[in-house]
C-alpha cells in the first residue's frame, strides 16, 4: 500500500479546499504518514469473498408521498448566510478574470 | 450545595409531580450551579436562562391547573452543541459556525419540547465531535470535575462533565466511536449509545452518517432509560430511523435481572494496553454479576483488532464528504482574501481559518481514502472489515446475551498529554468503536475508582441490535450491586470542585 507524502497532502488539501501553509503541510504530512501506516493493514484483512457493509442495519429504500412537507421560508433559509441579495445567496466571482 | 441538584432525574420528576419542588426552582437551582462552577468546568458554550425558566414556569402553571403532563415535564436538560436548536446558537465546537443559529429544531429537541423539559444550554465538545478529550473544541477544553487538570473525555466531554458536576441531571450526547460512552467512563456517569437508527439523527450535525447516533447522558441507569424513551422512536425526517417502537426501557431498568443471563467477556478488549486499575474494577464487576446469578463466559472477536484501523478509514471518509458543506456560501464563516478572489479562493481561506487541526487532519485523511486508485484498498477494505466485525458480534451473541468490557483502556489522562500524538488519542476509543461499526447498542456505567489514581473507571455493556432493553436490565443490576458496595453513588465520592465561587 502507498505511503502518504507532503506532495500528496498538498494535492489533497487543494481538493478539499483548505489553504495550508508550508509548516502546516510539513506537520500534517508527518502525522498522516504515521496514521496511514497504522491503518494500512486493514486492506490485507478481508478477501474477495467478504461483502462490504456500508450501513450497519440493513434497510431498503425509504419512500414518502411526493407532497410538500415542512419547508423553510426564504428569510429563514438566508438567515445564516454570510451575504445575500434579492432573496438569494450572494457569492464572489465563480470564474477568474470575469 | 442545593439538595435539588443532587437528585436523580427520576427522583426530581417525582418531587415535581407531587409539587414538592417547582419546575422554576429546579431549573433555577441548576442555573445557579452552572453560574457557580462552570467557570472551572467549561461544560457550557451557551446558557439558555430565559427560555429554560419560561418553560419551567409554564410547567408549574400547567401542573397547578391539573393538566396531564409528561412524567419528565420540568426536569431540566443540557444538550450537546452538535444538535441544532432554535433560539440558541449551535457551533459544533467550531469557529466555522460561531454565532450561527439553526432555522429548525432537531427531532430530539422537538421531543424534549413536547415533554416540556427546560433546556439549560448547549454543551462543549471536540470540534464536529472529532476527538476523545474535548481539547479539540475551538472554545477551550472542558475540565473533568474529578480533577480539573484532566480531560472529561470526548467528544461529549461537556455533556458528561455537566452531569457529573451536578449542573444538569440529564444531557444529550452523540456517539460516533464512543463519544457518549468514553466521557461517561472517565467522569463516573452513565451514557448510552442506542441501536443505530433507534433515535432520529435529524438535526444532529453529521460527522460520519453510518456511525453517528444520539443518546442519553445521566447519573443513573434508570435516568438514561427515561430519557431514551423520550427521544427514541421512528422519525420520518431520518430515512435511517428504525420503525420499531422504542420499547419498555424504563421497565427494563426498574426490573433489573441477571439470574441465568449469559454475560460474555470479550477477550480482545482486555489485557495489554489496559490500565491495571481499570482491569481490577472490571474483574470486580464480573464477580458481582456472577454472585447475582449471571453466567460469565469468554467470547472471542478476533477481527476487533482491525476495528480501529477500519474506523479511521470509514469515519474520515464520511466526514470529509459531510463537511464539504462548510464553504462560506450558505451559512457560517466566510473569509475573503485580499484582492478580487474567486469563490474557490474564498472557500480555501474560509476552511483554513474556520477548521481546527483535527478536523483538517480527518478531512485530508478521508479525501485520501476516497481518492481514485485508493478507494478499493482503503474505503472498500474497511467496509469489508465492518462485515467481519458484525460476524464476530453475531457469533458472540450466540454464546452470550450481553457482552461486557471496560469502556476505555485508561482513566482520564491529563489535559495536553495526548494532544500532539493523534494516534495515541485515537486508541482511547478501541473498546467503544466496534459497537458503532456494527450498529449495536452500548451502555457505559461507573465501575468504581482505579486504585492507582482514584479516578472513575467505566464498564461497558453491549447487546444485539434492537435489544437496548437488555442493557438497562443488566446495567441497573450492576449499578445497584456496586452502589451497595460503595454505600451510595460513585459521584458522592467526587471531590468538591476547586475554584467554586
Amino acid at each position: 500500500m502507498a505511503e502518504i507524502n507532503r506532495e500528496d497532502v498538498a494535492h489533497l488539501a487543494r481538493l478539499a479546499h483548505i489553504d495550508m501553509s508550508s509548516e502546516e503541510l510539513d506537520r500534517m504530512a508527518g502525522e498522516l504518514a504515521v496514521i496511514v501506516d497504522s491503518i494500512k493493514s486493514v486492506s490485507e484483512v478481508a478477501g474477495d469473498d467478504v461483502p462490504a457493509t456500508s450501513h450497519p442495519i440493513p434497510l431498503s429504500n425509504v419512500y414518502r408521498d411526493d407532497v410538500v412537507g415542512e419547508t423553510l421560508s426564504n428569510e429563514e433559509a438566508l438567515a445564516g448566510a454570510p451575504d445575500n441579495a434579492d432573496g438569494r445567496f450572494r457569492v464572489p466571482a465563480i470564474l477568474d478574470g470575469e | 450545595m442545593s439538595e435539588i441538584i443532587r437528585l436523580s432525574a427520576a427522583a426530581l420528576a417525582q418531587k415535581l409531580q407531587s409539587r414538592e419542588v417547582s419546575a422554576v426552582d429546579a431549573t433555577q437551582a441548576h442555573l445557579d450551579r452552572i453560574a457557580a462552577v462552570d467557570g472551572s468546568i467549561n461544560a457550557f458554550l451557551h446558557v439558555n436562562t430565559e427560555e429554560a425558566l419560561l418553560v419551567a414556569a409554564e410547567v408549574d402553571k400547567a401542573r397547578a391547573d391539573g393538566d396531564t403532563l409528561h412524567p419528565l415535564a420540568g426536569v431540566p436538560i443540557a444538550v450537546k452543541d452538535l444538535i441544532v436548536t432554535k433560539g440558541q446558537p449551535t457551533t459544533a465546537g467550531s469557529k466555522i459556525l460561531e454565532g450561527w443559529h439553526s432555522p429548525y429544531d432537531a427531532t430530539v429537541i422537538r421531543r424534549l419540547r413536547e415533554a416540556r423539559m427546560p433546556i439549560l444550554g448547549k454543551t462543549n465538545l471536540d470540534e464536529f465531535a472529532m476527538g476523545s478529550s474535548t481539547e479539540h473544541s475551538a472554545y477551550g477544553p472542558t475540565r473533568n470535575p474529578w480533577d480539573l487538570d484532566r480531560i472529561p473525555g470526548g467528544s461529549g466531554g461537556g455533556s458528561a462533565a455537566a452531569v457529573a458536576a451536578f449542573e444538569a441531571p440529564l444531557a444529550l450526547g452523540t456517539d460516533t466511536g464512543g463519544s457518549i460512552r468514553q466521557p461517561g467512563a472517565v467522569t463516573g456517569t452513565v451514557g448510552v449509545k442506542p441501536t443505530y437508527g433507534g433515535v432520529s439523527r435529524y438535526g444532529a450535525i453529521a460527522m460520519a452518517s453510518s456511525l453517528d447516533q444520539i443518546g442519553p447522558v445521566s447519573r443513573t441507569v434508570l435516568d438514561s432509560a427515561l430519557l431514551h424513551e423520550v427521544i427514541g422512536g421512528h422519525d420520518p425526517h431520518d430515512s435511517t430511523s428504525l420503525t420499531d417502537p422504542v420499547g419498555a426501557l424504563v421497565e427494563a431498568a426498574r426490573r433489573g435481572e441477571v439470574k441465568g443471563l449469559r454475560v460474555g467477556v470479550i477477550k480482545e478488549l482486555s489485557g495489554e494496553g489496559y490500565q491495571a486499575g481499570v482491569l481490577n474494577r472490571f474483574a470486580e464487576s464480573l464477580e458481582l454479576l456472577r454472585g447475582a446469578g449471571a453466567e460469565i463466559v469468554e467470547v472471542s472477536c478476533p477481527n476487533f483488532k482491525y476495528a480501529l484501523g477500519a474506523y479511521y478509514l470509514i469515519m474520515p471518509s464520511e466526514a470529509s464528504s459531510n463537511l464539504a458543506k462548510y464553504d462560506g456560501v450558505r451559512f457560517g464563516l466566510r473569509v475573503v482574501p485580499e484582492g478580487a478572489p474567486t469563490i474557490e479562493r474564498v472557500m480555501g481561506a474560509t476552511r483554513a481559518a474556520g477548521f481546527g487541526d483535527e478536523v483538517k487532519r480527518r478531512i485530508i485523511l478521508g479525501t485520501y481514502a476516497l481518492s481514485a486508485g485508493y478507494y478499493d484498498a482503503y474505503y472498500g477494505s474497511a467496509q469489508k472489515v465492518r462485515t467481519l466485525i458484525q460476524r464476530d458480534f453475531d457469533a458472540a451473541f450466540t454464546q452470550a446475551d450481553v457482552l461486557i468490557s471496560p469502556t476505555a483502556p485508561t482513566t482520564a489522562f491529563r489535559l495536553g498529554e495526548k494532544l500532539d500524538d493523534p494516534l495515541a488519542m485515537y486508541l482511547n476509543d478501541v473498546a467503544t468503536i466496534p459497537a458503532n461499526m456494527a450498529g449495536i447498542p452500548g451502555l457505559s456505567l461507573p465501575g468504581g475508582l482505579a486504585d492507582e489514581d482514584n479516578l472513575p473507571v467505566g464498564i461497558q455493556l453491549l447487546a444485539p441490535a434492537r435489544q437496548d432493553a437488555r442493557l438497562y436490565r443488566v446495567g441497573a443490576v450492576l449499578e445497584s450491586l456496586l452502589e451497595d458496595k460503595w454505600g451510595g453513588p460513585l459521584l458522592a465520592q467526587a471531590p468538591e470542585i476547586a475554584g467554586v465561587k
